[in-house]
Parts: structure tokens; C-alpha cells; sequence
């Protein structure tokens, strides 16, 4: 007996050292090939400054964010309003609305979520020492808020205000107990990175990666994996190469000119949906003459040419939206004549995208006064948008054709901001996400009114007295139906009078390897929450 | 001095590798200069371009009868074109730029090391002060402050620049002050002037040509690096190293020419460009006569 | 008054640094308002404003310039608009990836390129020499983030031998977080270091070779070779104590530059350094890094040349003293 369990240990032994050492073998090799089947690494094409979900409100931020972190309000694929940890919500009158929290939920330290910490996330935007980034602006309606039990909340806005439920989505749940003195520090640090969502935080290199580990309480399904690496790279060739390399499982923003690529790759696949961001040009209309519009010899011309609709329909229809969107922007775009995109709240589909028509360009500019035409320049960032500096070679392209000649202005962002803050600028290119059209018209196209926050990046300065009622009226409507229909309506004024020229909408795009699979967002997030295994 | 510089011409001129790419050297210089000449297309003029045209492959014939024999890029500039003004404006970078930079370091270097005491020090501390600035970092927020253009990267560059020839003059010149033959020179009683432009200045050239050598490649390079990080020259307007960034993009997807053929051209200027100054330091030095 | 060359340098080295504040906080200042860039597209002016108040850029730039100088006095280098927290320990935190991929690539360049610098210059006219030239031609011909992309190609896509991007598992090696400890880490830093070496070694590899060449025509080198001393008594005892001075001031020359044009190189290979840290803060128009980062850069590399030049003077006895300029062998 004692030689025969002799002999057993002795081979057990050498069966756990040859076991061990296969296995490291294994690991080895699989650490250099492919990774283990419950671990996603992803590669995120932004810089995420802070962990702080209330620091700096900035698309990577809140990617990194959403996985630790959850909204009241949640918003599905098509940028529809969906529950998260508020249940349900209703307007009890114009001035109050009432949220209805999900009970059974954890925070990742085992304690329960109340509207304590429900209440603590919507002041804190406010309370916050520090330059916050301005997540002010979601609760800047709120006047008080109430709570009512553990898990209702009553907030009461300043002036009634529908699109409150939309405005809560970009605000997440922190932990009270563990955020009530933190700084951004100690959400970098981990220590108050204790959030409700599926991920845990594990570890953050800064500028490198965020490492995640699944949240066994969530009350949600489980996400098919256990282990979640994002890894910031934002130079496209890198995130291309690092999923050719299997270093990566999956990349966002995938770059549009390696998308055929990807896509003939029988290991890998690239998924695609319209995206909410639409990009668009603001045009000078507020002063005349306008200070860089010349006639063909460089001489300033007496009458700013694009207070003339003529001239703004004659640009607007120069432009061949198809050839960008499929030649520059290899399907990565939608030619758009909205200032939302399709599955957007507000999104108009009476008028249709202008079709490309360059001797009806010709014609009205004739009619307007111009048969030679003008020069101008054309500015726009180079690192912002996807393919932006292309796309305003191409308009110029296309401008220059009917007669107006351009010249192309790409700057770095920051540069332009400061170049349009001085008003140097003429028709200037901007890339705008919103989740509804009334809300982007206030942004975009109201007549610029600093004490209301109207028309903050109304560049162009457009200003139409009834867009402006119908978008105000849209806005304090609780009703969403009615609201919608207003936000129509005063999207089909604007367009009609060419207040800006959308060109397309961005068709955002992600790669992966083919055993997985996500559901394309429009709002452009990438959540491992959400990638499951096939 | 001025028979010795036709005798060093004459030399070169007798060195059959220095004969050959310095006629290579002139020839890319006429090809650039000639440009609008024989290119079928003004890549610089946005109503000469087609969207529809882009990205056709090398030897592409398009409909109009025209071929293109590189391929067009991602605006439909027809790649030949677009490489002969690039080669122009890059050569134009590289050499105004090495020119200026030059001149001045030379200047510089010369009137630290020849006076000493505080100008010296004054002038060396100014070198520390133009080298402690990465030359990424003045070049971008000089155009930054300015805005792009060609004439603003050629300041930025020269700014760059003109530091490491004004460090490497005034050391080479010190070198040579502590010789002995220096020292007879100023025991003959020989002028502070007579001795920095015939006893010093040659003796730095060969080295001062080995930096300059490496320095005009290093702008056309540092050109192209800006332009990379998308501060440098105007999309509309592309240098070699431009149109090497635009086609980077597009490195990993298979259309390779936008990319290939600017990289292949650029290599091959700078390389005739060292090949050439590496032969001339080679031969100019008066201690290999 | 301050005799030793060593102390006047060092006094000079102070001077400079203050007058680079000057210079660095005027020029990143000049920049713009970076409001725009970091304010939440939906609020609005009043939000804006207040962003512009908390953010202590509303006051002049005497003031701002003021607070700036009493504040890095105390070692507060001021905070990072975009992180919020300290714009210094943002730096120190990339810091030791940045230096270790620097000194990586300085020892790749000097271990390949001395060796190959003196094999060409001792023998000019064999034909590997005339090879090692004319590489070394070709490595200054691209520009940097072409090979960084053509590396990234080969060994990363087609051979798939080494990844393209990060920094790998790190170590904390005395307490400084390392890539070189760990294989994993050893394989994401040789891309990067070779594409950063690349263009030193060729430098480096030029500069030997030239020194050397004009060392062997030197008259001690005739006289020692009269004196029938060995080709190697030769190379190590005369020529490269003679050599050496230009090439250890140009080396630690080109370590403060490739510490700052390690930029490209941490750009494309994503290596998580202070140099993408930099592009960052230049795009987001984060100001105190940014002033932050380049005070840094101006303190490494005074202090660097102030080494080289201590170093310079203790080897070369002749430096020892002041050291003798034309005019003042000519009173």
C-alpha cells in the first residue's frame, strides 16, 4: 500500500510538473498568440484624461466610465431612451419629474444603491472644486431634487424642461460613501472607482490601459467576459496593426481606409452603424461685408455673398455628398441634410439630402450676382473628425468647380477654435452628436443669446426669429410626441433656409475578431459589456 | 585661399563618385525646378482635380485619355505630379533652410570662439537655451503662433537648426586654436582675422560639411515630421514628406503607391544628398590631401 | 568672483533656466484659450465663463505669470486643466517610460555604432567599411515615422514576431515601473528603441568614423606608430581618448534631443510616454503640462550639458583651466 501510494505521488508529481510545465508552455504561447477565451482586450482610438466620470465630459472618458459606472437613464443602440438604474420615469407636472430606482442593486463594495447616491451624482457635477469640464450643463435645469423613499426621486427643473430624461444619461451613479470627498485623484487611484456597472476596476496605467474585472453582483445578464483590458491607442495605424497582430480583440473607429482590408480578412470582421455625429458647415452670415471673401483679383467684395440663401442653396448643392461618403469616407458616412442622424429624436424625413447638381449651383449664382463667382477659404480641423482634411480638400474641390474658388484651411483644433473665437473665419467645418434636434438647433442654429445659452456654437451666427419659438416651445415640451413634431418643424425652417450645410453623418465602425460580436451604437460607445462570444 | 577652393572643385571634380551624384543631385534639382513644365497636372489647383479620380492604382488610363502612371491619391491628384512639386518644395525646404541656418551658425560659432569671455558665453548659453527646446516643440508653437506655410516651417526649421552649427563651429575652431600651428601663426604676428579665415575656417569646413550633410537631410526629414503631426505645410500644397504622411494612412489597406512612391523618392534625394556630402567632406578635408 | 569653470558654468546654468520660464510660459501662452476645447459642447456662455474663472486664465499675463513663478518656486507646477490633478506628477508618472526608452536606444546606437564608426574609419577603404558608410547613409534617409510604420508592418503584421503598441507588463524596479524587467515588456520596447536608435546610430556611426579617420592622420599617431607601439596600444591608448570629447558632447547632446524626439516615436508605437503625453496636452491646450513638460525638458538638458561639460573639462587636462580663447593668447 505504502509503495503503491509511493508510486502514485511520485507520478502524480511528475504529472503535475510535465502538467505545469505544458501548461506554461501554453500560456507562453497563447500570451504571444491568442489570448485566453474570457479575457477582451480592446483598443480605444481617444486619450482618456481622468476616471473621474463628473471631471471632463469627453466621449473617451465616458467610455472608460460607462464600464464601471451607470446612468438613471439609459439609452439603447439607436440612441433611444431605455431604463437603467431608474426603472421608470414620468412628469408628474411641467416642473417635476418623478424616477423610479431599480432595487437589488449592488455598488462593487456589496452596499446597496439608494437614491442617496442617486442624489450625491446629480449635485455633484455642481459641487465639484476643481475646473470641472462642464457636466454642469446636464444638470443646470434641475432646481431640487427630493427624495421621496429609498428609491423614488422627484427632481423639480427651473422652467419645465422635456428633455431632462436625455440630459441624465451623460450623468453616472457614483458611490456616495466612497465619492463624497473624493478628488480626481482618487478615482485614478481606484479608490473611489466604485460604481453599480458590470466591471470592477482593477488597475489604470495612465495614457497605456485600464484593466477590468467582471462584477459578479451586477444585476444585469453577466458579460460574456471575465477579464477586460482597454487599451488607449490613438494613432489609426497602430489600432489597425494591433488587431492584425491579435494583440488587440477589438478596435474602435476603425480607420476608413483599412476597412476593405478588414473586412476580407476572414479572421476578423469590421460592423458598422450611422453614427450621431454629423458633420456640417457654418457659414458667415452675421456681417458685411464679410472680412475674407473676395472677388477673383483678392479685392474685398462690398456685400458678404452668403447672406444671399441663393448662394448658400448654389454651395449646398455644388457639393457631391456621395463621392465624399463613399470615395473619402469609404462608406464611413451618410450624405445628411439633418442636423441629427436617422434613428435620432427629431429626425426629419421630408426633405432629402440635396443632390448633387452643379449647373443648378451655376445657375443660381448667376441669379444671385455672381456668374464669376468669389474666393473664400474654407477652414476646418485635421484631427477631430474622421478624414476631416479630406473632406475639405473635397469641398473645396467641388466649390471651386462651379466657380467659387477655395482655398483649403486645416488646423489642428485647437488652433481653429481660438482662430473662430477671434472671428477669423469664414465657412467653418464642425462635427456635431446630439441626441435630438431641438437640442442641437439650440446649440447650433438659435440666435446666439448668452444669458439662455443659445446658440453657443452657432459659428455662422444664422439667426431666425421663428426657428428660435419653435425649438424654445419644443424644449419646455413634456409631451414627447408634440415635442417632436416642434423640433420637425423647426428643423425643416432651418434646412429650408440653408442655415447650415450638413454634409453627412458619420457612420461609426468597429473591428473584431470574427468570434465575437457587438451591436453597432450610434452613439459611438464601446462597451465590453456588451460584446458577447458566438 | 580662393585658388585652393578651385583646386578643391577640380578634385571633386575628378572623383568619379562625387562627379556622379553631384550630377544626380543637379538633375533632381532641375526635374523639381522644371516641374510645371512637364507634369501633366497642376496638383495645387483644386479645379484641376477630380474626387472621382482618387485613389486609382499605378498605370490607371482614365477616361479623358490620360494615364496615370503612379496612381492619384486620395483627392484624385494625379501621384506623378504631385511627387515633381513635392520634390520641389521639399528640396526647397531643405536647402533655403540649410543655407540660412548655416550662415548663421557658422557666424555664430565663429565670433564665440574667436572673441571667448562673456560674448562666448553669452552666445553659448543662447546655443543651450535654442537646444534645451525640442525642435518639434518650437516649430509647433512657432506655427502655431504664425499658422502653416512654407515660409513659416523654413523659420522654424532655420531656428531649429542653427544652434548645432554654431556648437559644432566653435568647438572645431577651439580644437584647432589650441594647435601648435595656431600658436606660430599669432607668434608671426599674423591678424585675428587673417588667422580665423585661412588657418581656422578651412580646417572646420569638413566637419562643419559632415553636420551640414546630415542637417539638410535632417530638415527635409523634420519637414516631413510636422507635417506628419499635421502642423507643418498645407494640405493644398504638399512636400514629399506631406504626401508621405497622407498615403501613412493608408500604408496597411493595400493602396500602397501614396505612400511607396513619395518614401521611395524622398529616400532617394536624401540619400544622393549624403552620398554627395559625405564624397565632399571626403575630399575637402586638407588633412587626406 | 566665481574662478572654477565648473561653478561659472553651473551659475550660467541657473540664469538660463530662468530665462527659459520666461520664454516657455510667454510661448505656451501665446497659444490660446483652451476653454473651448475642454467645455462640454452643450453649455453655455455663463457655464463658460465660469470655466474661464476657475480656470485663472481670465487675468493678465503678468499675474498669470506671477502665480506660475511662486508656484514652481514651492514645487507646485500647477494642475492639469484635462486630468485635474498634478500637471508634475502627470510628467514624473511617464517619465521613467520615456528615459528608459531613450537610454535604450542611446546604448543600442552606441554599442552598434561606435564599434562599426571605428571598424570604418580605421579602414577606410575596405569594402565593409564602405558597406557600414553607406548604411549609415541610408539610416539617416527616413524619416522617422516611416520606419516606425515599416517596423510596425513587418514584425508586428506579416511576421508577427513583436508587438506594435504599449508599453507591456511593467516591474517596479526600485520603485520606477520598467519594461526591460519582464519579456513581455523587453518585447514591446525593441521596436520602439530600434526606431529611435536608428537615426543616432547613424550619426553616431559617421562621427566616429570621421574622428577616427582624421585621428589616424594625426602626428602622434605617426609617432607612436614610429615608435612601434601595437595597432591596438594605438586605438585605445591615443585615438580614442582624443576622439572621444566631440563624440561624448554630441552624445549627450542627442540624449536630451532624443528625449524630446522620442514624440514620433511614442506617437506611433503608442508608447505611453511624456512625448504623447506632450502631443496630448498640445491638442487639448493643456497649459500647465505643457509648461510643465518643456521646464523639464530645459532642466534635463541644462543639467545634461552641464555634465558633458564638467566631464569634458576633468578628462581633458588642457580645458582644465579657462579655457584659452584666440584673444586672450593674443594680449
Amino acid at each position: 500500500m505504502k509503495i503503491i501510494s509511493q508510486i502514485s505521488q511520485q507520478l502524480t508529481g511528475i504529472v503535475t510538473i510535465s502538467l505545469s510545465l505544458s501548461l506554461c508552455l501554453c500560456l507562453c504561447l497563447t500570451s504571444l498568440s491568442l489570448s485566453a477565451a474570457t479575457e477582451l482586450r480592446i483598443g480605444l482610438s481617444g486619450e482618456v484624461t481622468s476616471l473621474d466620470p463628473h471631471h471632463l465630459a469627453s466621449q473617451p472618458n465616458l467610455t472608460v466610465a460607462r464600464h464601471v459606472f451607470e446612468s438613471l437613464v439609459d439609452v439603447d443602440t439607436q440612441n433611444r431612451l431605455i431604463p437603467g438604474l431608474a426603472l421608470s420615469w414620468r412628469a408628474i407636472d411641467p416642473h417635476t419629474w418623478e424616477f423610479k430606482l431599480r432595487k437589488g442593486v449592488a455598488f462593487h463594495d456589496g452596499s446597496p444603491f439608494t437614491a442617496q447616491d442617486a442624489e450625491f451624482s446629480l449635485q455633484r457635477p455642481l459641487q465639484l472644486k476643481s475646473p470641472s469640464g462642464g457636466f454642469a450643463a446636464y444638470v443646470r435645469a434641475i432646481a431640487s431634487i427630493r427624495i421621496i423613499d429609498t428609491h423614488t426621486l422627484q427632481i423639480k427643473t427651473k422652467s419645465p424642461y422635456g428633455a431632462l430624461p436625455e440630459d441624465l444619461n451623460s450623468i453616472l451613479i457614483v458611490s456616495k460613501k466612497h465619492a463624497v470627498n473624493a478628488n480626481t485623484d482618487d478615482f485614478d487611484s481606484g479608490r473611489a472607482m466604485v460604481g453599480t456597472g458590470p466591471y470592477q476596476f482593477v488597475r489604470y496605467q495612465r495614457g497605456d490601459r485600464l484593466e477590468l474585472s467582471r462584477f459578479l453582483g451586477w444585476w444585469g445578464n453577466p458579460p460574456a467576459h471575465d477579464k477586460v483590458t482597454l487599451r488607449i491607442v490613438p494613432s489609426d495605424p497602430s489600432r489597425t496593426a494591433g488587431l492584425l497582430a491579435a494583440e488587440l480583440d477589438m478596435i474602435e473607429h476603425v480607420p476608413s481606409a483599412d476597412i476593405k482590408k478588414l473586412s476580407k480578412n476572414n479572421q476578423l470582421k469590421v460592423i458598422q452603424a450611422t453614427s450621431w455625429r454629423t458633420i456640417l458647415l457654418h457659414l458667415d452670415q452675421y456681417r458685411s461685408p464679410s472680412p475674407y471673401i473676395t472677388d477673383l483679383n483678392g479685392s474685398l467684395l462690398s456685400k458678404n455673398p452668403l447672406q444671399d440663401k441663393r448662394v448658400r442653396q448654389a454651395l449646398s448643392l455644388a457639393i457631391n455628398r456621395l463621392a465624399i461618403t463613399e470615395r473619402i469616407m469609404e462608406g464611413l458616412g451618410m450624405p445628411a441634410i439633418n442636423f441629427v442622424s436617422p434613428p435620432s429624436f427629431g429626425y426629419q424625413t421630408i426633405l432629402k439630402p440635396e443632390t448633387f447638381d452643379p449647373s443648378a449651383a451655376k445657375q443660381l449664382l448667376t441669379e444671385a450676382g455672381y456668374p464669376n463667382g468669389f474666393q473664400l477659404t474654407l477652414s476646418g480641423p485635421n484631427n477631430r473628425y474622421i478624414n476631416d482634411d479630406q473632406i475639405l480638400q473635397a469641398v473645396a474641390q467641388f466649390w471651386t468647380r462651379v466657380g467659387v474658388r477655395t482655398t483649403v484651411e486645416a488646423l489642428p483644433m485647437s488652433t481653429l477654435l481660438n482662430k473662430v473665437r477671434k472671428e477669423e473665419t469664414t465657412i467653418t467645418l464642425l462635427g456635431w452628436g446630439s441626441f435630438a434636434a431641438d437640442l442641437s438647433i439650440r446649440s447650433l442654429i438659435a440666435t446666439t443669446n448668452s444669458e439662455k445659452g443659445y446658440g453657443a456654437w452657432n459659428w455662422g451666427r444664422y439667426s431666425n426669429s421663428k426657428v428660435d419659438q419653435l425649438m424654445t416651445t419644443a424644449l419646455s415640451t413634456i409631451d414627447r410626441t408634440k415635442r417632436e413634431a416642434l423640433a420637425r418643424e423647426a428643423s425643416i425652417l432651418a434646412i429650408q433656409d440653408v442655415a447650415i450645410i450638413p454634409l453627412h453623418h458619420q457612420v461609426v465602425s468597429w473591428g473584431m475578431r470574427s468570434g465575437l460580436s457587438y451591436t453597432p451604437r450610434t452613439d459611438e460607445f464601446t462597451l465590453a459589456q456588451h460584446v458577447s462570444i458566438r | 585661399m580662393f585658388n585652393d577652393e578651385q583646386h578643391y572643385l577640380l578634385k571633386l571634380y575628378r572623383d568619379r563618385v562625387a562627379r556622379r551624384s553631384g550630377l544626380m543631385l543637379l538633375l533632381l534639382l532641375a526635374l523639381a525646378l522644371a516641374a510645371p513644365i512637364y507634369t501633366p497636372q497642376n496638383p495645387y489647383d483644386l479645379a484641376q482635380l477630380n474626387l472621382l479620380d482618387a485613389k486609382l492604382p499605378p498605370l490607371h488610363h482614365s477616361p479623358d485619355g490620360a494615364i496615370y502612371w503612379l496612381g492619384t491619391d486620395d483627392q484624385g491628384r494625379d501621384m506623378l505630379s504631385a511627387l515633381c512639386y513635392g520634390l520641389r518644395t521639399s528640396l526647397g525646404v531643405g536647402l533655403i533652410t540649410t543655407l540660412l541656418s548655416l550662415s548663421l551658425g557658422l557666424l555664430a560659432g565663429l565670433v564665440a570662439a574667436y572673441s571667448g569671455n562673456y560674448i562666448d558665453s553669452m552666445l553659448m548659453r543662447l546655443v543651450d537655451l535654442q537646444l534645451a527646446f525640442p525642435a518639434i516643440l518650437i516649430a509647433l508653437i512657432l506655427l502655431a503662433l504664425v499658422g502653416q506655410g512654407i515660409d513659416k516651417v523654413i523659420i522654424a526649421l532655420v531656428i531649429v537648426q542653427w544652434a548645432y552649427y554654431a556648437r559644432t563651429v566653435r568647438s572645431a575652431a577651439l580644437t584647432e586654436m589650441r594647435k601648435d600651428y595656431i600658436t606660430a601663426a599669432i607668434c608671426a604676428g599674423y591678424s585675428p582675422m587673417r588667422i580665423v579665415l585661412i588657418h581656422i575656417l578651412p580646417n572646420i569646413i569638413p566637419t562643419l560639411l559632415v553636420v551640414a550633410s546630415a542637417q539638410i537631410a535632417q530638415a527635409i526629414a523634420l519637414e516631413a515630421t510636422l507635417s506628419f503631426l499635421g502642423l507643418g505645410l498645407p494640405i493644398t500644397a504638399p512636400s514629399l514628406g506631406l504626401l508621405i504622411a497622407n498615403g501613412y494612412t493608408y500604408m496597411l489597406s493595400g493602396t500602397y503607391w501614396i505612400s511607396l512612391f513619395p518614401g521611395v523618392v524622398l529616400l532617394i534625394t536624401i540619400f544622393i544628398i549624403n552620398i554627395t556630402g559625405d564624397r565632399i567632406s571626403a575630399l575637402l578635408n586638407p588633412r587626406l590631401q | 568672483m566665481l574662478r572654477s569653470p565648473i561653478l561659472i558654468r553651473i551659475s550660467h546654468s541657473i540664469i538660463t533656466l530662468f530665462a527659459m520660464s520666461i520664454a516657455v510660459f510667454l510661448g505656451v501662452y501665446a497659444l490660446g484659450n483652451p476653454v473651448d476645447l475642454l467645455i462640454n459642447p452643450q453649455a453655455n456662455q455663463i457655464e463658460r465663463a465660469q470655466m474661464i474663472t476657475q480656470l485663472g486664465i481670465d487675468q493678465s499675463l503678468w499675474v498669470q505669470y506671477q502665480r506660475f513663478l511662486s508656484a514652481a518656486l514651492h514645487g507646485n507646477w500647477g494642475t492639469s486643466f484635462v486630468s485635474n490633478t498634478s500637471a508634475w506628477s502627470l510628467i514624473i508618472e511617464r517619465l521613467p517610460a520615456t528615459v528608459e526608452l531613450a537610454l535604450c536606444a542611446m546604448c543600442i546606437a552606441i554599442i552598434i555604432g561606435l564599434p562599426l564608426g571605428l571598424i570604418a574609419g580605421l579602414h577606410p577603404s575596405r569594402w565593409y567599411s564602405r558597406l557600414i558608410m553607406n548604411g549609415s547613409i541610408l539610416g539617416f534617409s527616413l524619416p522617422t515615422f516611416w520606419v516606425g510604420l515599416m517596423l510596425i508592418m513587418m514584425f508586428s503584421v506579416w511576421l508577427g514576431w513583436l508587438p506594435s503598441s504599449g508599453r507591456g507588463t511593467t516591474t517596479n524596479t526600485l520603485g520606477i515601473p520598467l519594461s526591460i524587467t519582464t519579456i513581455d515588456g523587453l518585447m514591446h520596447l525593441i521596436l520602439p528603441a530600434i526606431n529611435l536608435a536608428l537615426f543616432k546610430l547613424s550619426l553616431l556611426v559617421r562621427l566616429t568614423q570621421s574622428s577616427t579617420t582624421l585621428a589616424m592622420l594625426e602626428d602622434y599617431v605617426r609617432y607612436a606608430r614610429a615608435k612601434g607601439l601595437t595597432e591596438r596600444t594605438i586605438i585605445f591608448k591615443h585615438v580614442l581618448p582624443n576622439i572621444a570629447p566631440p563624440i561624448i558632447t554630441i552624445i549627450g547632446l542627442e540624449l536630451g534631443g532624443l528625449i524630446a524626439f522620442a514624440i514620433v516615436t511614442e506617437s506611433v508605437f503608442s508608447w505611453p510616454g511624456m512625448g504623447k503625453l506632450l502631443i496630448e496636452s498640445i491638442n487639448m491646450l493643456d497649459r500647465p503640462v505643457i509648461v510643465a513638460y518643456l521646464m523639464m525638458i530645459v532642466s534635463l538638458f541644462i543639467a545634461i550639458n552641464l555634465i558633458v561639460d564638467t566631464v569634458l573639462i576633468m578628462i581633458n587636462p588642457r580645458l582644465r583651466k579657462q579655457a584659452p580663447s584666440l584673444q586672450s593668447s593674443l594680449a
